[in-house]
């Protein structure tokens, strides 16, 4: 792997960068593999780099219907945080965090980790003591977290509707200081530049069809590039995984949903923090470029277009505008929307499916962006050695059956 | 998106519900009382599901409405409405294949 630096920046100035390599090779599949890995979205890639790098396995490939990345990695809002209050969510989330914080040195790609902290406002009294209850919690589980005043929060978010008389009156808010954003993109990237570079095959345009199942052990996959032999499968699909369990022939307890986002056009910097409302049902951030990246809840029925819809949007819409009243002449530049994985609990499934050999990660819903770090790592823990990780092993399909949920929506008021 | 309900005619989506598949039958029945059902069958009756892609039987309630469900053969892809018919009724015969 050529690696990125000031130096070879300054290099490569010299001859007009044309001597930049690949990032990664575009290989044809081989007939078989150690694993494959279905999905080549962040959380595919990562396992894929991870397995190679954590585990030693570097026989693998990643196949992907479409684009690396194309699909709810570079769909999401990009921001990255750890306020969940169960302890298996915060120590999973927050690992993930941390493998953010470290990750564009880890893997030589600039994922522009920008740590400006994520606000979360409070819009009532009843809201405002759940808060500190969530607060305490997120203190005993090991994450930063603190109260806020709505002074602060005015120097944080100029322009921000703190008026006593406002639809929802803001009355405080937590902090969480090391929350912020990365680049979406950038993190499918630096995964599959530093997975490839291990020698893991990223292989796109290869639609998986159909698996070859024995005695109720996977042997391979069928893909529209020819069939491909392989003892681990690990399937990372989000919005589709349904789709892929039906073809392994067990169901799954997700429904898919279109969650939008918009941005809006470029703007001088306002603010640096990320601000989310669940009063309102929205949150918001600025990015590098200057656009206003706004965010909300789910659309009202299951769908697989991406598309979204224009009710949703409006509501929105709505909500960051009673938020931000001066945004009213601001024009929304683009809007889209990605298949999402809801489960009842709102907490992801990583490990064994039904099948022998065939590992699945799916259930982020809402927000997979910033486990994309702790998603591949713990399922190539699980492929690796087929049983989950301390980190993961309450994640399971099996507490669909004892009843042991993580019910992080009721708990943490997070919009999931 | 207008949706007809049976009811009350065509109406804006916002009035409505998504209620989940039609076809999902509870597993206790005259045969079995609920404590012959396994932790296994109850969580496939309670959590698991199609999620198809594609045409599918749904019950939508009209909620902010008349109230009533019933039920709708859509499209997750195109969500195009094939059927709407009562509960307690059949989807009309044919209906896996409206997009053939």
């Amino acid at each position: 792997m050529q690696r990125y630096s000031v130096m070879s920046l300054a290099r490569n100035a010299l001859s007009h960068h044309e001597g930049w390599q690949q990032a990664w090779r575009s290989p044809d599949p081989k007939p078989e593999y150690d694993a494959i890995i279905v999905g080549g979205g962040g959380h595919g890639l990562a396992t894929a780099y991870y397995l190679a790098k954590e585990h030693g396995i570097t026989n693998v490939a990643v196949v992907e219907a479409g684009w690396i990345g194309g699909g709810n990695t570079g769909r999401n809002t990009t921001v990255v945080r750890s306020n969940y209050l169960f302890p298996e969510s915060a120590a999973f989330y927050d690992f993930s965090l941390k493998l953010f914080e470290n990750m564009s040195r880890d893997l030589n790609f600039n994922i522009m980790l920008r740590q400006a902290g994520m606000l979360m406002l409070m819009h009532s009294r009843h809201d405002a003591e759940v808060m500190r209850r969530n607060i305490n919690a997120m203190h005993m589980n090991g994450v930063d977290a603190e109260w806020i005043d709505t002074d602060e929060i005015i120097g944080m978010a100029p322009g921000i509707n703190c008026n006593p008389d406002a639809r929802h009156p803001i009355v405080g808010g937590i902090l969480q200081k090391r929350g912020g954003v990365a680049r979406h993109d950038g993190v499918a990237w630096a995964y599959a530049r530093a997975a490839d570079a291990l020698g893991v095959d990223i292989i796109q345009q290869c639609a998986v069809t159909g698996f070859d199942i024995k005695d109720g052990r996977v042997q391979g996959v069928q893909t529209s590039r020819g069939n491909i032999k392989a003892k681990k499968v690990a399937i990372a699909v989000a919005g589709h995984s349904s789709v892929l369990a039906d073809m392994a022939g067990f169901r799954l307890p997700v429904t898919s949903m279109a969650l939008q986002a918009c941005v809006t056009e470029p703007l001088k910097p306002v603010f640096d923090v990320v601000i989310m409302s669940a009063a309102t049902g929205v949150y918001i951030s600025q990015s590098d470029k200057g656009e206003m990246v706004i965010g909300g809840g789910l659309d009202l029925y299951p769908s697989y277009a991406q598309r979204g819809n224009i009710g949703t949007l409006e509501q929105i819409v709505a909500g960051i505008l009673d938020l931000f009243p001066g945004l009213s002449r601001v024009k929304l530049m683009r809007q889209w929307a990605g298949i999402v994985d809801i489960v009842h609990d709102s907490t992801p499934i990583l490990g064994h499916t039904p099948v022998d050999g065939i590992y699945i990660n799916c259930g982020f819903g809402t927000g997979g962006f910033k486990a994309t770090s702790g998603g591949g790592w713990t399922l190539a823990y699980t492929v690796a050695n087929d049983r989950p990780h301390k980190m993961n092993e309450a994640f399971t399909l099996k507490r669909f059956e004892t009843g042991a949920f993580i019910d992080e929506m009721g708990a943490a008021g997070i919009s999931h | 998106m207008k949706i007809t309900c049976p009811w009350c005619g065509e109406r804006g989506e916002e009035e409505f519900i998504h209620g989940g598949p039609s076809n999902v039958e509870r597993p206790a029945d005259e045969k079995n009382s609920d404590d012959e059902i396994s932790d296994a069958q109850w969580a496939e009756y309670l959590f698991m599901r199609e999620n198809i892609k594609g045409v599918s039987c749904e019950r939508w309630g009209h909620i902010h409405g008349c109230g009533q469900w019933f039920n709708m053969v859509r499209d997750s892809v195109s969500h195009q409405i094939h059927f709407i018919y009562k509960m307690g009724e059949q989807p009309p015969e044919g209906w896996e294949d409206v997009n053939e």
